[in-house]
């Protein structure tokens, strides 16, 4: 199965990685190879088989809900790429011109 | 034998008798670090200063009488995908480069609370994204047994420095191979527990429903005594199963009675190295000797492990590193850009190549109109993976096979050749894929010097019975106390 480059360009766009054009143009021939060599999975009749996501039959694991101390903000501020005072400082959502539709 | 090639276990015994202390443990391996790092490259930190405060406190705790942990004095390096406050943790990548975690992982905890003497973290693939460690964003490892090839990975810089004699003990992660696949590579003890046996909380997460924590060591006993420290139940991580953790060391030295060994044909197959093969019957021969019986068994879906599992794994991954958006901490890039710009530069510039490679795939296999098709298939393909090694472990008490299909490959062989390198995990991913506890335990050497590694699969939380197997084997051979010459 072969992706073209357009396909690529597609997924890279949605996995929001920005990549130079020879690294696109690699990565559409080492993804196909890829693909190719999973989809030997369609070998399998799995008409009648449950999916497994997860390997332990474990579920609705319930705790107390008891209030615990949290990260304080200096240390979680601490990794910040930017910070205004105790702030996170990251590029505008919304351009500021327009009026934020609800 | 130098103090440096001595087990955990003796250094343990050294100590309570008096005639070694906490700190001249803990000079030996920072001598052994500085003397053979430049040739191993095993760390991305090693801080002298932290490892000498520990040790001093752990030797003035004793001088005072206190009770000591179980790990008392005895150094342990940590894979640099475990968070550990205050210490700079990469992933070995170069979007965390700067990372300072704020908080320690459980396991960290637990080593601390053992008075275990953090020693160091221990290179990777990036995000454990590999089977060699050439996926660094900092620096090669090298094999101890032969530094022109590859230690395994991704666990790669926990392996060599424990076969290296840079420190005694270390913690990997195993997410389809990375514990197992490095241990046998480097010719020692490499334990995945099983899935939900030992907590994540503070694992920087690569694929959620496969990755777990993990010992190495020289030896079994070794290996018993970090699971004990780390295994058990912790609330932060909700897939942790609150069952009793046994002292694995006690039943150590009682054999299996009546031991039926599952030896799967797949595991035989075209693809194996006629030395690693060999190696491996030798061990089951050995087996038989002690009593055993080997049964032919079948893994019918095992071919199609490797398949699904190169689905699952960038699939969960895709989803985890999506955290990596350059906001809240990790790389951020210089230029100026919109915030949907920013992420994407972000991360284009901070991930190397095999992280994108398997962001992309995951992100693809997940999209609309080819999840069905990609993803949901491979979840079904794993449940009939697992109900294959229930099935057989229904009627064996362990499935044995080689952990690797050829010994260490030099370094650059397989780097431009992704599926390739996959190719090497064929071995261990079914094991992730069912939950289940795998063990690779040294049982040979190349006649070239390459260290081989027999594979112990077994039930879910049956690591005390296969600690007990391995320990059998173990007993009546010696490869477990080589050690490379550097």
């Amino acid at each position: 199965m072969s992706l073209s480059l357009d396909e690529v360009r597609k997924v890279a766009r949605l996995a929001r990685l920005e990549l130079p054009e020879d690294d696109l143009v690699r990565m559409q021939a080492q993804l196909s190879a890829i693909l190719d060599y999973v989809a030997q999975l369609g070998e399998l009749d799995t008409r009648d088989v449950e999916p497994l996501a997860h390997p332990l039959p474990v579920q609705n694991v319930f705790r107390p809900d008891e209030p615990t101390p949290s990260l304080p903000v200096e240390a979680a501020l601490r990794n910040a790429p930017k910070r205004v005072g105790d702030y996170f400082a990251v590029p505008a959502v919304f351009d500021s011109d327009e009026p934020v539709s609800p | 034998m130098s103090l440096i090639e001595k087990t955990a276990t003796e250094l343990l015994a050294l100590q309570s008798s008096g005639r070694v202390t906490a700190g001249e443990i803990a000079e030996a391996f920072l001598a052994a670090c500085r003397d053979r790092e430049p040739k191993l490259r095993s760390f991305t930190s090693l801080d002298e200063a932290a490892v000498r405060e520990q040790a001093a406190a752990i030797d003035a705790k004793r001088k005072a009488g206190k009770p000591l942990g179980r790990l008392a004095g005895i150094p342990v390096a940590v894979k640099d995908v475990l968070c550990t406050k205050g210490v700079r943790t990469t992933c070995s990548s170069k979007i965390l480069a700067n990372f300072v975690p704020p908080y320690d992982a459980h396991v960290v905890e637990r080593l601390r609370a053992e008075d275990a003497v953090l020693f160091g973290k221990t290179n990777m693939d990036e995000f454990a994204m590999g089977s060699s460690t050439e996926n660094s964003a900092f620096q090669v490892t090298r094999n101890p047994w032969a530094p022109d090839r590859i230690p395994g990975g991704s666990s790669g810089g926990s392996a060599a420095c424990v076969a290296g004699c840079q420190a005694p003990l270390s913690l990997g992660t195993d997410t389809g191979g990375s514990i197992r696949q490095p241990a046998a590579l480097c010719g020692i003890v490499g334990l995945k527990p099983t899935y939900g046996r030992v907590s994540r909380y503070g694992l920087i997460a690569f694929a959620s429903s496969l990755d777990q924590v993990g010992p190495f060591a020289h030896d079994v006993t070794d290996c018993a005594l970090l699971l004990e420290a780390i295994a058990g139940h912790d609330r932060r991580d909700s897939t942790c199963v609150d069952q009793p953790v046994p002292e694995y060391r006690q039943s150590l030295n009682d054999p299996v009675e009546g031991l039926r060994i599952g030896v799967p044909r797949e595991f035989f197959d075209k693809g194996l190295d006629a030395e690693v093969e060999a190696a491996v019957r030798a061990a089951l021969k050995e087996y038989q000797k002690l009593g055993a019986t080997l049964v032919d068994v079948s893994l019918p879906h095992s071919k199609y492990a490797l398949a699904a599992y190169y689905i699952v794994a960038p699939a969960e991954a895709s989803s985890n590193l999506a955290r990596f958006d350059g906001m809240h901490y990790g790389h951020r890039t210089a230029a100026k850009a919109d915030l949907i710009a920013t992420y994407a530069k972000s991360r284009g510039e901070g991930f190397g190549p095999e992280v994108r490679r398997r962001i992309m795939i995951g992100t693809y296999v997940l999209s609309s109109g080819y999840k069905d098709a990609f993803y949901v298939k491979a979840l079904k393909v794993r449940r009939l993976v697992k109900k294959d090694f229930d099935d057989v472990l229904a009627n064996c008490d362990v499935i044995m096979g080689p952990t690797t299909p050829t010994p260490a490959f030099t370094i650059g062989e397989k780097a431009d050749d992704p599926l390739a390198m996959y190719l090497s995990d064929v071995y261990t991913v079914s094991c992730n894929l069912a939950g289940i506890p795998g063990l690779s335990i040294p049982c040979g050497f190349t006649k070239g010097g390459l260290p081989i590694g027999l594979q112990l699969l077994g039930k879910p939380f049956d690591e005390e019975k296969l600690l007990r197997i391995a320990r059998m084997y173990e007993a009546v051979t010696d490869w477990h106390t080589r050690r490379p010459r550097l």
